[in-house]
């Protein structure tokens, strides 16, 4: 019986490969970090309206991303959440030196869905009256990691660890929290900020002395060396247009 | 059982995960089994075609809903909070209770195959003989359906073993709770950590090899089902 059915899903999945590929003369492949998503498709589109060039977003974790652009992905820009993997990837050849710049400055927050959770100063962490913190894989992501530096800062990192629910990307963190299947979690800002207001629950914004500062640096890979729609959508990134989209989601710049 | 290797931690939670589900599964697989196999009832068709649903969902719709409806928002997140059990996600209970879900055609399609597959004239022979209907379930249809039952506890355990997206769903990776072997091995291909990765996954390759062979070798009927 289960021979079968695997009979129909080959079928099906042969004709899912059959279907001719759609292909633009000048598409822009882009590797996004999880945190930037929101951003990033409102700009996407106006970087398509504004030059005519495709843009395909391909979200995850930076980490992620990165494993992904060594082992051949096809990505022509990437725009990752921290400042090191982009300078990991020109050292190893594997992006375009020139072209790395600092496209904006996360911020990290603690956050509730529920109103009132979580205080402005954090000390909600302190009683611990929740049963999961979420976060993103501190070893993938790099909010992740600076919610882990955050702990250490502020002695709360061995309490705390047991109650630690990790999204393999800063989205799943987010909708750990979102469904309140975590009582709070650390998110980007950008995750929670629209129009410079909160769009729901509560917010503690994490001060930036208690963790490294989240340079989110854009490179081109070198597969999109040669591709004048990569070089088009980081000179569309860098316009006041893209600024402004960037800054409205809490980002600095 | 702690270990403080986080991969032999990982493979002892997958065995417990897989041997729950599996038990459990065989006890209520049994029933539904039994009466997709003898029911004329309209309700057949519907009801084969729920239990085979995993088969062709991708774990990320059962995932999502799963999450969803354990939430505190949830169905489920209501029931079991008024049991005073709390929430599932993020708990090794959670993830039996999706894995339930995720193996459910695995066990109980070889076990209707087996029961459809028993002459009804060797059960009414013993009907005849005054055996109680419970008493002719357990020494003529069980021992002949037991081909069917070595399939499905075969395949319940292995494919739980090889469960992968509901888990990262609805985990949230937590160290002898959630993180099962097959969320350790992306966990480290994800992070480059090839070299580990590759003691778990050829392990994994090789355990679901023998397996297989085993099934193959002392079952020959379980091949066609």
């Amino acid at each position: 019986m289960i021979t079968r059915r695997f009979n129909y899903a080959l079928l099906a999945g042969l004709v899912a490969l059959g279907l001719p590929a759609i292909s633009h003369a000048d598409e822009v492949l882009v590797a996004v970090a999880a945190n930037f998503t929101a951003p990033m498709k409102i700009i996407a589109t106006a970087f398509e309206k504004a030059t005519g060039h495709q843009a395909e977003l391909s979200f995850g974790s930076t980490g992620k991303l990165y494993t992904q652009i060594r082992n051949g992905a096809p990505f022509d820009v990437l725009l990752a959440a921290d400042d090191e993997t982009p300078a990991k990837l020109v050292k190893e050849g594997l992006a375009v030196p020139a072209s790395r710049f600092t496209y904006a400055i996360g911020a990290l927050v603690l956050w509730s869905a529920k109103p009132g959770f979580v205080d402005n100063e954090g000390a909600v962490l302190k009683k611990g009256a929740f049963a999961h913190l979420a976060l993103a894989a501190p070893k993938l992501a790099p909010y992740g990691a600076a919610a882990m530096e955050t702990l250490s800062k502020i002695g709360l990192m061995s309490t705390l660890s047991p109650k630690f629910v990790q999204g393999e990307n800063i989205a799943q963190a987010y909708q750990f929290v979102s469904t309140g299947n975590a009582e709070l979690g650390f998110v980007a800002l950008s995750q929670v900020y629209a129009n410079g207001k909160l769009t729901s629950g509560s917010v503690w914004v994490v001060p930036t002395d208690l963790y490294h500062p989240i340079r989110q640096d854009a490179v081109i890979l070198t597969r999109g060396k040669i591709n004048p729609a990569a070089r088009d959508l980081v000179k569309f990134l860098k316009s006041k247009q893209a600024q402004d989209v960037i800054r409205s989601y809490g980002y600095t710049l | 059982m702690n270990f403080d290797n986080p991969d032999l931690a990982a493979v002892w939670l997958t065995v417990k995960l897989a041997a729950l589900t599996t038990s459990i599964l065989i006890v209520i697989g049994t029933p539904i089994a039994w009466w997709l196999a003898h029911t004329r009832s309209w309700w057949k068709g519907p009801a084969g075609a729920l239990v085979a649903l995993p088969i062709v969902l991708p774990p990320t719709v059962l995932g999502f809903y799963l999450l969803v409806a354990m939430g505190p928002d949830g169905p489920v997140g209501h029931f079991t909070r008024f049991l005073g059990l709390g929430l599932l996600p993020f708990t090794f209970w959670g993830l039996v209770v999706a894995s339930v879900f995720y193996s459910l055609p695995f066990v109980v399609q070889p076990i209707q195959n087996a029961f459809e597959a028993v002459n009804e004239r060797h059960a009414e022979a013993a009907a005849t003989l005054r055996a109680s209907p419970l008493d002719t379930f357990f020494t003529i249809v069980l021992p002949l359906a037991k081909p069917g039952y070595l399939t499905a506890t075969v395949m319940g355990f292995a494919h739980t073993v090889g469960e992968f997206g509901v888990v990262l769903m609805i985990g949230g990776n937590i160290p002898d709770k959630t993180r099962v072997v097959s969320v350790q091995i992306y966990d480290q291909v994800e992070a480059m950590e090839y070299g580990r990765a590759h003691g778990l996954a050829a392990g994994m390759v090789i355990f679901s090899f023998l397996v297989l062979l085993g099934l193959y070798t002392l079952n020959p009927t379980g091949r066609r089902k």
